[in-house]
């Protein structure tokens, strides 16, 4: 795979029982771009999102994430079912146990993809540099014995981690707030804190759920700029799913559009704007109606 | 407004009638009626009495709380939900001088204190450290677990067994039996903790239930029923012993009577020890990553996950923990009684110790020990009226829930001073 896609989805597919969410979902996120996700209500948008984050597992199709240097398979680490093959190569098995046991939606975190969620997931009754802190696990040293007699090298790790919680409440605007609980924040406060929260994983590609949902236009604009930073100054792609399409289409490099569990339409700002078949899915048409605009 | 004019008497009494009416009810048949072989009499004046108690309790609360000073009391205590609170940064306790007082105290004891007071010591630091263990599980990770005296009853066990089989005494299977209860938390954890809530604690409750049955039902091992005995700690080699088989006992190496209170003492220091031991380790796990990410468990499973936390490994940590604490308060259980027999390990052990942890405050540790002693050495205390200790306990409880329903102590979270931010 090429190094300029950071995120490569090919014939996704999920099926929940009967009902098809996902039907051959394909699409391609440059390094280093903002794209976004629209559609209509019900289109799969975060069903796409479960996906790509490991949440849930695809009933078909690949999702390859190029971070961190390697390439990983969002389906692969979340433990697939056992092949024919797998019982004839130990190497297989042992990799396929391997991930059934210990894999799930935190390897896809640790290969260089976070998220937030539409419903704000913070924990509520940890301060808020806390919650930036447990954020940073993977980073921080875990030694129990380290930990317990308190020593130079646990000391100097948790202080980066605190430096690197209060940069990022810098960039959130929260610093103010750092030993508030999560919970008493406002929902603006709350929705930023979650964003910070995810970008203290290190990721490489950070995925917003619907980042302006229930913010003023303000907010909004505050969120916008935020955006950018995290993608001009952290070299960070931004995937987001949104509602608010003057904020899609002014931060946007890149737009799919789902209807229905299918891409219906990619690319620019400008494309999109102009598409026949995403006016006629956002404003409903006749069938075999020709729609212009 | 002035005192007496929002005073609503006919309100109080109502109030007091109703109460004495229920207290009629509950202590009519309880107090009232007195067995006397195949016959019983009838007790009014007992009822009487605690009827007219309640009666005018309830009349002068009523009357208090129409009060100025009772309606600020009220507020004080309904607005008093919000539980967890964050210190300013650097924030030092006042009471930290009441840490090294405790200390001393707490070691000074055994030379004055007689031997039945330490025993009563004893089990109420046993019941601390079992506290702490499930204070990890339950207050920390949020794990519901009512099977938590099965680790207990595997660190006794452990010592029991270990010493009839293997001739290993205390000093060895401490830690052994601290290891051998974390493995068995390792072995329920791994299928069982991705369940949470209600399936897990029941799943739990089924473990400790097997875990007695065992013990009952493995005559040729445990000696089921009938228990088996358990070795006492030596003091360097020196055993505690009227006489011993082999060596010097610890009294005839310092010249002293012989005198049974020895054991005790010595068990008591040891535990005192291991205690603070333990309650130095749970302080600085809270502070560690892995106790945030405990924590952090607790409120909310996806959002860890998200965040590239292995929920299971998390989990199956706090449960190993937790277990090693519980074998630990086995071993010294063991040792205090000298015999171990799978009564002493019921549900009833479990719902005790789940309820020092939920008494104390979830995740308090001072909490937790505050509730194990009140909940084991209040019941001894209590002795002088035995009659109602059960039923002054549940008052007790009941009183607890309705004034202070999230624990004794409110859980504080530590601050942090700002600093620069920066990334590496």
């Amino acid at each position: 795979m090429s190094q300029e896609n950071i995120l490569k989805v090919e014939n996704l597919v999920m099926h929940f029982g009967g009902i098809k969410a996902l039907n051959d979902v394909t699409f391609d996120i440059k390094r280093g771009s903002v794209s976004a996700l629209i559609g209509p209500n019900g289109a799969g948008k975060t069903t796409v999102f479960n996906c790509l984050t490991g949440f849930y597992k695809a009933t078909g199709g690949n999702i390859m994430l190029s971070a961190n240097g390697k390439e990983t398979s969002v389906i692969k680490v979340l433990g697939e079912p056992f092949m024919m093959t797998d019982f004839i190569s130990p190497v297989a098995f042992i990799q396929r146990l391997k991930y059934k046991m210990f894999g799930g939606s935190h390897l896809v975190n640790r290969a260089g993809l976070s998220r937030t969620f539409q419903n704000i997931r913070l924990f509520k009754e940890m301060s808020v540099v806390e919650n930036l802190l447990v954020a940073q696990h993977m980073r921080v040293n875990r030694n129990l014995m380290g930990g317990i007699l308190n020593t130079k090298a646990y000391q100097l790790a948790e202080e980066e981690a605190l430096e690197r919680a209060f940069y990022w409440l810098g960039v959130v605007d929260l610093v103010d707030f750092a030993n508030r609980l999560a919970g008493e924040l406002s929902y603006g406060q709350q929705r930023r804190l979650e964003i910070a929260r995810a970008m203290c994983t290190n990721p490489e590609i950070v995925c917003l759920d619907e980042p302006a949902a229930g913010l003023n236009p303000s907010e909004t604009e505050a969120l916008t700029k935020m955006i950018r930073v995290l993608r001009d100054e952290h070299k960070t792609t931004v995937l987001l799913i949104e509602h608010d399409m003057g904020m899609v289409m002014d931060i946007s490099d890149y737009i799919v559009v789902l209807d229905h569990g299918e891409v219906i339409a990619d690319g620019g700002p400008d494309d999109i704007k102009s598409n026949p078949k995403v006016i006629a899915a956002y404003l409903g048409a006749e069938e075999g109606e020709e729609v212009t605009l | 407004m002035s005192q007496t004019a929002g005073m609503n008497y006919k309100q109080c009494f109502t109030d007091a009638v109703v109460a004495a009416l229920m207290a009629l009810v509950v202590f009519g048949p309880i107090m009232g009626v007195v067995l006397d072989g195949y016959k019983f009499d009838i007790d009014f004046q007992r009822v009487a009495v605690i009827v007219a108690l309640v009666f005018v309790g309830r009349l002068i609360m009523s009357y208090y709380f129409q009060t100025e000073k009772g309606k600020a009391m009220i507020f004080k205590y309904a607005s008093n939900h919000d539980g967890v609170t964050v210190n300013p940064p650097h924030f030092k306790s006042k009471m930290i001088w009441v840490i090294p007082l405790v200390m001393i105290i707490g070691f000074l004891i055994p030379f004055v204190a007689s031997k039945y007071i330490l025993t009563v010591l004893i089990l109420g630091l046993i019941y601390v450290l079992l506290g702490l263990g499930l204070n990890i599980v339950v207050g920390l990770a949020g794990l519901l677990d009512l099977g938590f005296v099965g680790f207990y009853a595997i660190g006794a066990y452990a010592l029991a067994l270990g010493y009839e089989n293997l001739g290993l005494g205390f000093w060895s299977m401490l830690p052994i039996a601290a290891i051998a209860a974390a493995f068995a938390g390792a072995i329920l954890g791994f299928p069982v903790l991705r369940m949470h809530g209600d399936y897990l604690a029941i799943v739990t409750l089924g473990f400790g239930e097997i875990i007695r049955l065992v013990l009952t039902n493995w005559v040729s091992l445990t000696h089921g029923p009938n228990g088996i005995s358990a070795p006492l700690p030596t003091f360097f080699g020196l055993e505690f012993k009227r006489r011993s088989a082999s060596g010097e006992t610890f009294h005839e190496f310092f010249n002293l009577p012989y005198d049974s209170g020895y054991k005790y003492m010595f068990v008591y220091l040891v535990l005192f020890i291991v205690v603070w031991a333990v309650l130095f380790i749970k302080h600085r796990l809270v502070k560690m990553p892995i106790g945030r990410a405990w924590e952090a468990l607790r409120e909310d499973e996806i959002a860890c996950r998200s965040l590239g936390l292995n929920h299971v490994l998390v989990k199956l940590s706090a449960f190993m923990l937790g277990a090693s604490t519980a074998g630990l308060a086995g071993v010294f259980f063991a040792t205090y009684q000298g015999f171990v027999s799978p009564s002493s390990f019921t549900f009833f052990e479990s719902a005790l110790i789940l309820a020092i942890v939920v008494l104390g405050g979830m995740g308090s540790t001072l909490g937790v020990v505050i509730a194990a002693f009140c909940l084991t050495v209040l019941p001894e205390m209590l002795r002088e009226v035995a009659e109602f200790r059960v039923l002054i306990f549940g008052i007790l409880m009941v009183v607890m829930m309705i004034w202070k329903p999230r624990g004794l102590v409110r859980v504080t979270r530590n601050g942090f001073a700002a600093r620069e931010g920066a990334v590496k």
